[in-house]
């Protein structure tokens, strides 16, 4: 039965997680985001999963990428210097194509920074932090009903896309205590099986092969190295090692228009605000204290792979202004996109935006 | 089926150098997993990177090949998600013990029921010859070339300490005592190290007066000396020569164990 719950972000971030069917957390404890593993260590064992506190976050992702090979949907979660520590493995994943949810609830940084305190700074480190080029699926929300209902997403894409998923949360979001509906069933994506007779790396129309689980005779074998269809390392081919990660960079990028998630706001504004995360419920105070059709809102629920056709809904847009925890990381992305104005909102430190600073970039642009 | 049907045959030659040691444990291992009658669609095999990391992706079972040092820690992924698959992990004395040490000392405390091969050729060879945790001292590498000014590990100590179940070393010269090790590592529920050190005619033998492949065996041969006879020689007050290799079953305990299959 659909339940309403006055509940934490990051409980929510683990109830989705319940709800769309992860059965493997592996995890170590870090301030922000602790609350998650705290929770799933209660819930994972009534119901018949595994909860496991790993030696540290390297670890913690390799258990998690280990469990994903026996075909259970696993997670996750961390913050700033666990996210550091778990970048070489995340681009294994990345490489062998195994679904896994990774969850950052971010805080201040760099290095240990403000473990309390929130921030947005990983956002091009969840982009390109593992070396090699890849793409990756990054969500970010910004209510603990999102919490819950991107973790669901998350876990959705990840089967499908067999790739890892980012939910990447902020210290505010994980911390907040609001009303969440949590529904009795959730839409849910398995991850499509391997077809004996295939190759464990071969792909079809949607670059995203059948998966062959561990334990079901299928003898694949996994490896960080450059692979063929087989699975087998032929790390010295350039066409061979082109192809794979044409094909691992495709498979996210080429879907970006198709699995985009956003809200828009007064398409035919002049002036746009471009959020994700914690900053944007400054930008809705702003639009509750000043209704006005020429403010527009874009609120990115899926920040990578960056879907830039959704800047050219705003078709009378004058300038963009982008509020966010850092100094300007998805700022820059937005702007090797427009020829508009791209007005940068830095905020460090953990406080967010007040409503008067963002209005009176609207005032000034006026 | 015999231990060649255990082999991916179509990935054949292997790419370890000629005199390797790496293909005698490899052959022990699989004569072991034989013996106590695994089925191959219940078993995988797990390594980190290294030379002899690449065992498992010559071996027809399921494998995962992954990144340098967490083997262990994928591979309790693995079991802990499915406790009926029965796991072996190869790792190598760099991989183990250097970049993998706290996964290795934790899988020891956990005592997840893994059974790990530990190909200890004293040395990097995947990287062209470089000095290792285990590079006795005076041992001679690319990065010690004055020899090795650093104390070795003593893997089996640290195991035992660490809590593992079972803890056995051998020698790629010993192939009926490490086959029955490796049996035994496979039949003790919980964590079960067995360490074999092999000879690397490319890399540590001739840099370290091992002139030919059969003359670090016939060292292998004459300087182990059984943990049971150094036991004897140390309630007689005598001296075991620091250069001696310590053989055979160190541990064999019931500790309570994680991921045994119920």
């Amino acid at each position: 039965m659909t339940r309403t719950e006055f509940m934490q972000g990051n409980t929510a971030c683990a109830e989705g997680a319940l709800a769309a069917g992860c059965r493997f957390f592996g995890g170590y404890p870090i301030t922000p985001s602790t609350e998650i593993a705290e929770h799933m260590a209660l819930r994972l064992p009534k119901m018949g999963g595994v909860f496991i506190q790993m030696e540290d976050e390297i670890a913690s992702i390799a258990a998690v990428i280990g469990a994903s090979w026996t075909g259970a949907m696993a997670m996750t979660a961390t913050s700033g210097p666990g996210f550091s520590l778990m970048m070489e493995n995340i681009g294994y994943a990345v490489m062998t194509e195994t679904p896994c949810v990774i969850v950052n609830v971010q805080r201040g940084g760099p290095s240990t920074g403000q473990p309390t305190l929130s921030a947005q700074g990983d956002m091009l480190q969840c982009r390109f932090g593992s070396h090699g080029d890849y793409s990756v699926i990054a969500l970010s929300p910004a209510s603990v009903q999102e919490m819950f209902d991107l973790t669901v997403e998350a876990f959705n894409l990840a089967e499908r896309f067999r790739s890892p998923v980012f939910l990447m949360a902020d210290e505010i979001i994980g911390h907040m205590r609001e009303r969440v509906i949590i529904p009795d069933h959730v839409p849910s994506n398995q991850r499509k099986p391997y077809e004996p007779g295939s190759l464990p790396f071969r792909a079809g129309e949607d670059l995203v092969p059948g998966f062959p689980a561990f334990g079901k005779g299928y003898g694949v074998h996994v490896t960080g190295l450059t692979h063929d269809e087989r699975g087998y390392p032929c790390a010295t081919s350039p066409k061979l090692h082109e192809d794979l990660v044409k094909r691992l960079v495709g498979k996210v990028e080429g879907a970006r228009g198709s699995i985009t998630s956003c809200d828009i706001l007064n398409p035919d504004a002049e002036v746009v605000f471009v959020s994700y995360g914690a900053p944007s419920r400054t930008v809705q105070q702003v639009l509750h204290d000043h209704p006005d059709d020429n403010i527009g809102h874009l609120r990115l629920k899926m920040v990578w792979p960056f879907a830039e056709m959704v800047l050219a809904r705003f078709t009378n847009a004058e300038a963009f202004i982008v509020p966010e925890q850092n100094l300007g990381q998805i700022a820059r992305e937005i702007e090797r996109h427009t020829d508009k104005d791209v007005v940068t909102v830095p905020k460090l430190g953990g406080d967010l935006h007040t409503p008067g600073e963002l209005y009176a970039i609207v005032e000034n642009l006026k | 089926m015999s231990e060649e049907d255990w082999l991916r045959q179509d990935r054949l030659p292997h790419i370890f150098c000629a005199g390797c040691g790496n293909g005698t444990v490899i052959n022990c291992t699989l004569s072991a997993v034989e013996q106590i009658g695994w089925k191959r669609q219940e078993t995988v095999f797990v390594s980190g990177i290294g030379c002899s990391s690449r065992a498992p992706g010559y071996i027809s079972t399921d494998s995962l090949h992954t990144t340098h040092g967490r083997a262990l820690a994928f591979a309790t992924g693995i079991k802990l998600a499915n406790p009926q698959l029965n796991i072996v992990v190869f790792t190598g004395d760099g991989d183990l013990a250097a970049i993998g040490g706290n996964h290795f000392i934790h899988a020891c405390r956990r005592n997840i029921d893994l059974t790990v091969v530990c190909l200890n050729n004293m040395i990097y060879g995947m990287t062209g010859g470089q000095g290792s945790p285990t590079t006795p001292m005076g041992g001679l590498s690319t990065t010690t070339p004055y020899g090795s000014g650093e104390p070795a590990f003593d893997l089996c100590g640290l195991a035992t300490a660490a809590g593992a179940n079972y803890v056995a070393r051998w020698t790629s010269y010993h192939v009926r005592e490490l086959t029955r090790a490796i049996l035994t590592g496979l039949e003790n529920p919980g964590f079960s190290f067995i360490e074999s050190l092999v000879q690397c005619p490319t890399n540590y033998g001739r840099r370290n007066r091992f002139k030919q492949v059969a003359d670090q065996i016939e060292y292998f041969k004459s300087h182990t000396i059984l943990v049971e006879k150094a036991a004897r020689m140390r309630e007689k007050g005598e001296m075991i020569p620091p250069e001696m290799i310590l053989a055979g079953e160190f541990v064999r305990r019931n500790r309570p164990a994680l991921g045994v299959r119920p």
